[in-house]
């Protein structure tokens, strides 16, 4: 079907919609429609998981069939999760690992069960296939350009391989594999995710060079080394998701190499300045109506969603301004950098800000 | 009952806090799966009830349907959207089921109901000249309302009132009487009154007009099934509504009697002036679990699944506090309130006989 008879249809179904809603007032036909498949609702994009796969250990690959509203991603991108634990929704976000080609109508999500997280653990070990969960489209830079350039670094570590692997597939789905060479580091060589896949195919594919380094024997990556991994290090584009530290090392090397535009780096959490302490105070949440005390770290993201307030989110990490909110009065730290900083009309991200002092905010 | 001592008044407070603490900590998937079959439930009545009525050639089609939609109409107004609207089930964070998102099959706006509500009626519960939910500002249930020979026709606006509920409830959030004392502007009341136009309208097209014109022949007993459904919801909103603060026994009190009020005396305040209805699950569910109107007055925002399972721990600190726990049969507190509607319709003076005395005045 071609993009211009999709959107006809979609045209038609939201004007049959409309008029269907006059028999279905106060609600719309979805809220009908959903109770049959929940996949079918046109407002809210919803997923449901088919299968899922262990990698490692603590790691798994859920295949997903996104319902009506989806678009194609691009490799490298990621998605909004939304799922529910012990009853309460968490949003959170998460990269493809599948090629876009792939064109099966279903994509994969790779998730590594964070110690004491919420929602991570959930989807590793307490999630069926025939679970529904939220979805948002995809989005991100963490891209590769068109054309592909000729010579490629890949840097990555622990669950960083994720969106990666999405390119590596994707290259390998179009059958011209530039020049690859992944850097990859990981606690042991079993916990590597993906890893019969990564050696399988750089033993088949000539140009996919691999070095695997496992840190708990004591073969830790640091990027000191990439020079002699890589002599050629300078002139490839490179692509770097692991943790802050290595992230904000990669990004002090090449811009000290005066290549800073040649990096591209994924952050799975927000990079938090050392001194976020400091007081925090009541938050009033004006369109809601609901109060809550804070403390000066926490994001207020997190308040409102603990007071109950419906709060919009996405990347809970400063980069997508899903969060935002219009400050009404007070002040708010930026957690990332532990600036102060507030006025009144001022759009705030939420999932990077903490209250400093009594705040009041239109959400 | 026993005269309560300040600390008294506190300890019970405290103790209601803790009940509501183990049921925040306790609530999880299993609430969340109550709610969201409740909701299927509910709209699979309703569309099983409207296609049944599309097929009413025969009266006891006709009947079954009207009696699907009547239902679903109920659940969908009490243990559904008045819960909802409450923001008990606000902590799944789920925008389809949150009180800021949710609407309701009623001609009033819910975000007006939920000011007058939530706000007013809950805050204020049963004081008089603050709480507008006593009599509606149309009827006088109380002996210290001032007389007015106009209240000599109460029991017959009660009767009118039961099954045009939804109007009258949409007509009491304009709350017309701060517009004639100059509390409210007409701009505001003009934008309140645009808000209910277009909602009622919508209402009144879907189940007097769309639905019958689609179901063509059968026009007329699709238009009397829904008008029916409709008038059914609001005669029990209406009977349940009143039997939760009307009964006799429940209290009523003044401005100065809660003036600095505790928390733990806002409690006691909330157990006073609320009845409850004795009965089985499925009548609970059926209420809206207004049933529990004490546990629901005393906790507005715990899931109403949850009701239920505390009422016996509520009853029990009634009954260690010396503290009255009003339940009983919805024929017999709808008995008390009918006497009432007739008692207070011809003069009496202020003081009430002593049985009736508030009983915050000796509690307080
Ligand atoms: C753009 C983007 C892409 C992402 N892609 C993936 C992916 O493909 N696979 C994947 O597994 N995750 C990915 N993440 C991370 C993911 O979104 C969650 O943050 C992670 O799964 C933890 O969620 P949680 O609910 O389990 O932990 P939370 O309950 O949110 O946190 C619990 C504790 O763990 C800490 N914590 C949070 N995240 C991490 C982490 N990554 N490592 C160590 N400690 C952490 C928190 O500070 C907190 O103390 C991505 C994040 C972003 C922003
Ligand atoms: S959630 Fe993405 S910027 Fe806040």
């Amino acid at each position: 079907m071609t993009a211009l008879a999709r959107t006809r249809i979609d045209e038609v179904a939201l004007r049959l919609a409309d008029t269907v809603a006059w028999l279905t007032t106060p609600l719309l036909p979805d809220d009908y429609l959903g109770l049959i498949n929940p996949l079918w609702s046109s407002r809210k994009l919803r997923g449901r998981v088919e299968a899922v796969q262990p990698e490692t250990n603590d790691a798994v690959s859920l295949t997903v069939r996104p319902g009506r509203g989806w678009i194609a991603h691009r490799a490298g991108q990621f998605i909004g999760v939304g799922v529910d634990v012990d009853g309460v929704r968490h949003w959170r976000t998460y990269s493809l690992s599948s090629a876009p080609e792939c064109a099966d109508g279903r994509v994969t999500i790779t998730v590594k069960a964070v110690p004491g997280g919420i929602v991570s653990p959930y989807l590793v070990h307490r999630t069926k296939p025939g679970t529904v969960i939220g979805l948002t489209r995809p989005e991100g830079r963490f891209v590769l350009p068109q054309p592909v350039p000729s010579r490629l670094l890949f840097v990555t570590a622990g669950s960083g391989i994720t969106p990666v692997m999405g390119m590596l597939r994707s290259l390998v789905w179009s059958g011209e594999m530039p020049d690859v060479i992944l850097l990859h580091s990981a606690p042991t060589r079993e916990e590597v995710i993906f890893g019969a896949e990564l050696r399988r195919l750089a033993s088949q594919v000539p140009n996919l060079r691999l070095h695997e380094h496992y840190t708990r024997s004591g073969c830790r990556l640091s990027l000191a080394q990439v020079p002699d991994l890589v002599p050629d290090w300078c002139r490839r584009g490179v692509w770097v998701c692991g943790p802050t530290a290595m992230l904000q090392e990669a990004e002090t090397r090449w811009r000290e190499a005066g290549i800073p535009d040649r990096l591209h780096v994924e952050h799975f959490r927000p990079a938090v300045a050392a001194s976020t302490g400091g007081a925090g105070g009541r938050v009033r949440f004006l369109s809601s109506g609901q109060r809550a005390d804070a403390d000066g770290a926490t994001p207020l993201l997190v308040v409102g969603e603990d007071a109950g307030v419906l709060m919009p989110s996405g990347c809970r990490m400063g980069i997508c301004y899903s969060c935002t909110g219009r400050l009404r009065s007070g002040r708010v730290r930026d957690l990332r950098s532990g600036r102060e900083y507030g006025e009144e009309g001022e759009l705030v991200q939420t999932c990077v800000s903490a209250a400093a002092g009594p705040v009041e905010i239109e959400l | 009952m026993k005269t309560l001592s300040e600390a008294d008044i506190e300890e019970f407070g405290r103790e209601l806090d803790k009940i509501r603490e183990d049921v925040i900590a306790s609530r999880g998937e299993g609430d969340a799966r109550y709610i969201r079959r409740v909701i299927a439930v509910q709209r699979a009545l309703e569309v099983s009830g409207r296609g049944l009525l599309f097929a009413a050639v025969l009266p006891p089609v006709w009947l079954a349907g009207t009696a699907a939609l009547a239902t679903a109409k109920i659940l969908e107004n009490m243990e559904i959207g008045h819960n909802v609207l409450h923001g008990q089930w606000d902590w799944m964070r789920d925008p389809e089921i949150h009180s800021s998102t949710w609407e309701w099959d009623l001609v009033s706006p819910a975000t007006q109901w939920k000011h007058t509500h939530n706000y007013l009626h809950h805050t204020w519960t049963n004081v008089l000249g603050k709480d507008r939910d006593i009599g509606y500002s149309l009827m006088r249930l109380s002996p210290e309302q001032p007389w007015h020979p106009y209240y000599l026709g109460q029991p017959l606006y009660n009767a009118v009132l039961a099954p045009l509920f939804e109007w009258g409830v949409a007509l009491h959030d304009l709350e017309l009487e701060r517009l004639r004392r100059g509390d409210k502007s007409w701009g505001q009341a003009i934008t309140q009154l645009r808000a209910i136009l277009r909602k009622a309208g919508r209402q009144v097209v879907k189940d007097y007009v769309a639905f019958p014109l689609l179901a063509g022949p059968l026009f007329m007993p699709v238009l009397i099934g829904n008008l029916t459904a409709n008038m059914t919801r609001n005669v029990w909103a209406h009977t349940v509504i009143f039997c939760g603060h009307f009964p006799d026994e429940a209290a009523v009190f003044t401005e100065e009697q809660i003036e600095g009020e505790t928390r733990g005396e806002w409690y006691l305040r909330q157990l006073l002036g609320s009845c409850n209805l004795d009965g089985g699950p499925l009548f609970h569910i059926m209420t809206g679990n207004l049933s529990h109107q004490i546990e629901h007055h005393l906790f507005p925002d715990l899931p109403s699944n949850r009701y239920a399972e505390i009422a016996p721990r509520v009853r029990a600190l009634c009954e260690q506090f010396g503290l009255p726990y009003n339940s009983g049969s919805l024929l017999r507190q709808t008995a008390t309130v009918w006497k009432r509607v007739f008692r207070l319709a011809l003069p009496t003076s202020a003081q009430r006989p002593e049985p009736d005395a508030p009983a915050s005045a000796q509690a307080a």
